[in-house]
């Protein structure tokens, strides 16, 4: 989503990174390619200047010339203000003292109320409420049809009536007292913000049943116009927060930075897919590092925790210690990868991947030929995969159903992963040398990536100071930064 | 080259996943004095960090739906009476919003001297209508190499030029008819991500095709949004065509495939085509498009457009939605959509420049009737225009 823009900003500081002093020509110099991938990426034109003479300021001001590494503060100065744009911190929603809590969903039409409704009845469902999904999209055809659907997949209690939008707002209310519901989720139709009837209707529904939440759905594909809709919708209802929906493409989401800015009010949601689980809280300083080509180091690092059982750790530490790995270990390792999910979402999430990885289009299938290549190995063949031969590869290939060619692939990455993992392991064995205690510590962590990747090991960074969990993926050794 | 990647990230992760605990467990040996810094201290419990459950919650994978292969067909014959009689707007009606913000920004310029200022004003009111960035600079540099050979020096004279501009590259004598053969099987695919307005483009342009006295088969290819072949369902009976729909979660294929086959053994000439929004970024979904098209190509020459429907208040993202769609299932055109707000649709003009794709339709409203051809002249008219 937000890639293209972490590429561009990426580019223009790689050209930064290892330059003493930053001038003000070059401070203008990068405000102008900010700028410029600013627009590309759909942020405001006005949200845009406000933003860049921030920073500007900042950076030609004293700050900058302070510092030790002028390049790096530049870096964190436009981060720190992207983290400001995008929300500073997690919003909350705001639940009622006395139930039910009633939530309001309002947007443009196909923005993805009715899909961010039933998530949404999800989450909070898993959460410990009891919500009640309330349609009162009486606009478009089957609108209501689609949310009861979603209400029943979720399994949750759904009210509609064939009456009128302020009715059915009201209706719910009741049907959530006697149903004993303590959240009511309110699905509005899709309206343009000048349409002024539609807004009226809005507005008459909102006075009807006194949301503590309204929300506004914006789809992350949204252009210029964002801005126009959120001042809209705030000045007709009182926004309270942002859902951003869709973000699972590869729109820049530039949306998001202007409509935080106009409404001044959180992104507290972000749709990420067509499931209905694909639905989480807004992280504003993981998205500003995921902006800054910083990858989405928390939530990658969650992800590893949730998957990987305490002895599984221990092992990949060993593994990693003692800088051998045999194709068993890879084996195992790659299960672990599959329980995290698709591998192209990890892929998304680990900083530094250079675009045409990224970008590759990578069915979890391969990960199955991959196995059944090494699993048709014979347990010594797995541990020195030199023994190899050309009839054993034959074997292999028949066995696996796949080609020698194939076997050959494999075995020569595998090759060169176990080089890499030999450097690792001699970085780690002193551990002090590079996690970020020092200015220049940022340097990457020396996985040193065979050719045939470039760019690769420039940019992976070692993990956030493990201690660190506020750290906004900004903790000792991510490339670039300065340490806190 | 999959091979090279599944094994890179793996390494990778695998490094991650081993340099992240290696460095908390040494970091809490440090913590603890008498404790040596003894890297393979095992790491004792998972992370404090926010809430786990929450993440476990998040993370669980999505549960595969079986792939109903049965497809109930079932087709509604529909009284081709009572289709709603509709008057066409005319776009130049419905552009309120567009026209008053660039002349909102013309305004500014207007009585000056042309200075850098002006181009400012010029380019960002550009910017502002989703132009983008590369289009709008080829643009203003037209305009600013006519300026020069003119030699202009009102700044309202630099918007005409700017307007011509506009109109040359939007009539770059591109084909923006609907095709449709008499007697003999017409299909119209429509595709786009999610929530552009494919359904509701469809109802209106069935409602037009109906009174134009065609018969209009509405296939809900669209198997995955809960409802959508309802709100199909409903177009159909407002607009007198008939509907073919499969299952819930059916595969799409044979929903074409069977509409199809009912216009045939019915005689309808018209099959409109609904799919389910998706991602151009989902390569499956991608896929299952291209597969859904080959399908129609099975009665070669049947398939006469292919309409990609963009919403109008799209930014940048419009551009690379076009490219990928068109990569899949080769598309013939635009229908614009939701362009009665003020949303600008300027995504058009970079889609048009850079890859060569006409607008064929415009989406200006609710109603039925509310979808008219797109004429360029009046599309670029209506943008300078001063009134209102």
């Amino acid at each position: 989503m937000f890639d293209a823009l972490s590429d561009r900003l990426d580019g223009i500081f790689s050209k930064l990174r290892n330059r003493g002093r930053l001038t003000e020509r070059d401070v203008d110099e990068i405000s102008r390619e900010i700028r410029l991938a600013l627009l590309e990426a759909d942020v405001n034109v006005r949200v845009v200047k406000s933003f860049i003479a921030r920073v500007k300021e900042r950076a030609v001001g004293a700050e900058v010339a302070k510092a030790l590494d002028p390049g790096q503060q530049f870096i964190k100065i436009v981060h720190e203000e992207l983290v400001a744009t995008l929300g500073g911190t997690t919003g909350k929603l705001t639940m009622s003292p006395k139930p039910p809590t009633v939530l309001m969903l309002a947007g443009l039409q196909g923005s993805g109320k009715t899909t961010a409704a039933a998530k949404l009845a999800k989450l909070l469902k898993s959460q410990g409420l009891h919500p009640l999904l309330v349609g009162a999209d009486l606009q478009r055809p089957a609108a209501v049809e689609q949310l009861r659907v979603l209400a029943g997949r979720v399994d949750v209690p759904f009210y509609s009536e064939a009456t009128d939008p302020v009715s059915v707002a009201r209706g719910a209310i009741e049907e959530a007292l006697r149903l004993g519901r303590n959240f009511v989720i309110v699905d509005t139709a899709g309206r343009l913000q000048i349409d002024t009837d539609l807004m009226d209707e809005l507005k008459a529904i909102a006075a009807a049943v006194q949301p503590q939440n309204t929300l506004l759905v914006v789809d992350a594909m949204t252009g210029q116009e964002a801005v126009n809709v959120a001042e809209a919708f705030n000045d007709a209802v009182g926004l309270d927060g942002v859902i951003l929906t869709k973000i699972d493409g590869d729109a820049r989401g530039g949306a998001a930075l202007s409509v935080k800015e106009v409404v001044g009010k959180p992104i507290l949601y972000a749709g990420t897919g067509e499931k209905l689980d694909e639905f989480e809280p807004f992280h504003p300083d993981r998205m500003a590092s995921r902006i800054l080509g910083m990858g989405d180091v928390l939530t990658l690092i969650e992800k590893v925790e949730a998957t990987f059982e305490e002895d599984e750790k221990r092992r990949a530490e060993e593994l990693l210690q003692s800088g051998r790995l045999t194709l068993e270990d890879f084996l195992e390792q790659m299960q672990q990868i599959k329980r995290m999910g698709p591998l192209q979402n990890v892929l998304g999430m680990i900083p530094g991947m250079p675009k045409e990885v990224k970008n590759a289009e990578i069915d979890d299938k391969d990960l199955g030929r991959i196995e059944a290549i090494i699993r048709s190995m014979t347990p010594e063949e797995r541990r020195k995969p030199e023994l190899i031969n050309g009839s054993r590869r034959m074997r292999i290939a028949q066995g696996s159903g796949t080609s020698t060619t194939e076997i050959n692939n494999l075995l020569k990455q595998f090759k060169q992963v176990q080089t890499m993992m030999k450097g690792m392991g001699g970085v780690t064995r002193k551990p002090k040398g590079g996690k970020g205690k020092k200015g220049k510590g940022a340097k990457p962590k020396g996985p040193r990536m065979p050719p045939g990747f470039p760019g690769l090991g420039k940019g992976f960074p070692g993990l956030p100071g493990a201690d660190d969990p506020d750290a906004g993926g900004l903790g000792g050794g991510l490339p670039g930064f300065p340490p806190r | 080259m999959v091979v090279v990647i599944v094994v890179v990230v793996v390494a990778l992760l695998l490094i991650s996943a081993g340099v992240f605990f290696l460095v908390r467990s040494s970091g809490r040996a440090k913590e603890r004095p008498g404790v040596s810094g003894e890297p393979t201290a095992p790491p004792q419990s998972a992370v404090e960090a926010p809430s786990v459950e929450e993440l476990e919650e998040l993370l669980r994978l999505p549960e595969v739906e079986e792939p109903g292969t049965d497809v109930a067909v079932e087709t509604l014959e529909i009284a081709p009476a009572v289709p709603e009689v509709v008057e066409r707007p005319r776009l130049r009606d419905r552009l309120g919003g567009t026209r008053k913000a660039f002349s909102g920004a013309f305004g500014r310029i207007r009585g000056r001297k042309i200075d850098d200022d002006t181009w400012d004003e010029l380019e960002e009111s550009l910017l502002l209508a989703d132009v983008g960035m590369l289009t709008t600079t080829r643009l203003l540099d037209a305009v600013r190499t006519r300026a020069k050979e003119t030699s202009v020096t009102e700044p309202e004279e630099l918007i005409t030029l700017l307007r011509d501009e506009v109109v040359t590259l939007l009539t770059d004598d591109a084909d923006r008819s609907l095709h449709l053969t008499a007697d003999e099987p017409n299909v119209w695919m429509f595709v786009g991500v999610n929530g552009v307005g494919k359904t509701t483009t469809i109802g209106k342009l069935a409602s037009q095709r109906v009174s134009e006295g065609h018969r209009v088969v509405l296939a809900a290819g669209d198997t995955f949004r809960a409802a959508a072949a309802d709100q199909l369902q409903l177009w159909a009976e407002r607009t007198g065509g008939e509907l073919v729909r499969g299952q819930e979660g059916a595969d799409p294929s044979s929903v074409v495939f069977d509409a199809m086959s009912a216009a045939a053994g019915r005689g309808a000439d018209l099959v409109l085509v609904d799919t389910a929004g998706r991602l151009h970024t989902k390569k499956n979904l991608m896929d299952e498009l291209s597969k859904l098209r080959r399908i129609v190509d099975r009665t070669p020459g049947a398939l006469k457009e292919v309409l990609l429907v963009i919403d109008a208040s799209t930014g940048q993202n419009g551009l690379v939605q076009a490219k990928q769609f068109a990569e899949a299932v080769d598309v013939t055109g635009i229908a614009l959509t939701k362009l009665d707000g003020t949303s600008k649709g300027g995504i058009v003009l970079a889609i048009q420049s850079e890859l060569g794709l006409p607008v064929k339709v415009v989406g200006v409203g609710e109603g039925i009737g509310d979808l008219i051809a797109f004429d360029p002249a009046e599309f670029a008219a209506a943008l300078f225009s001063d009134e209102g």
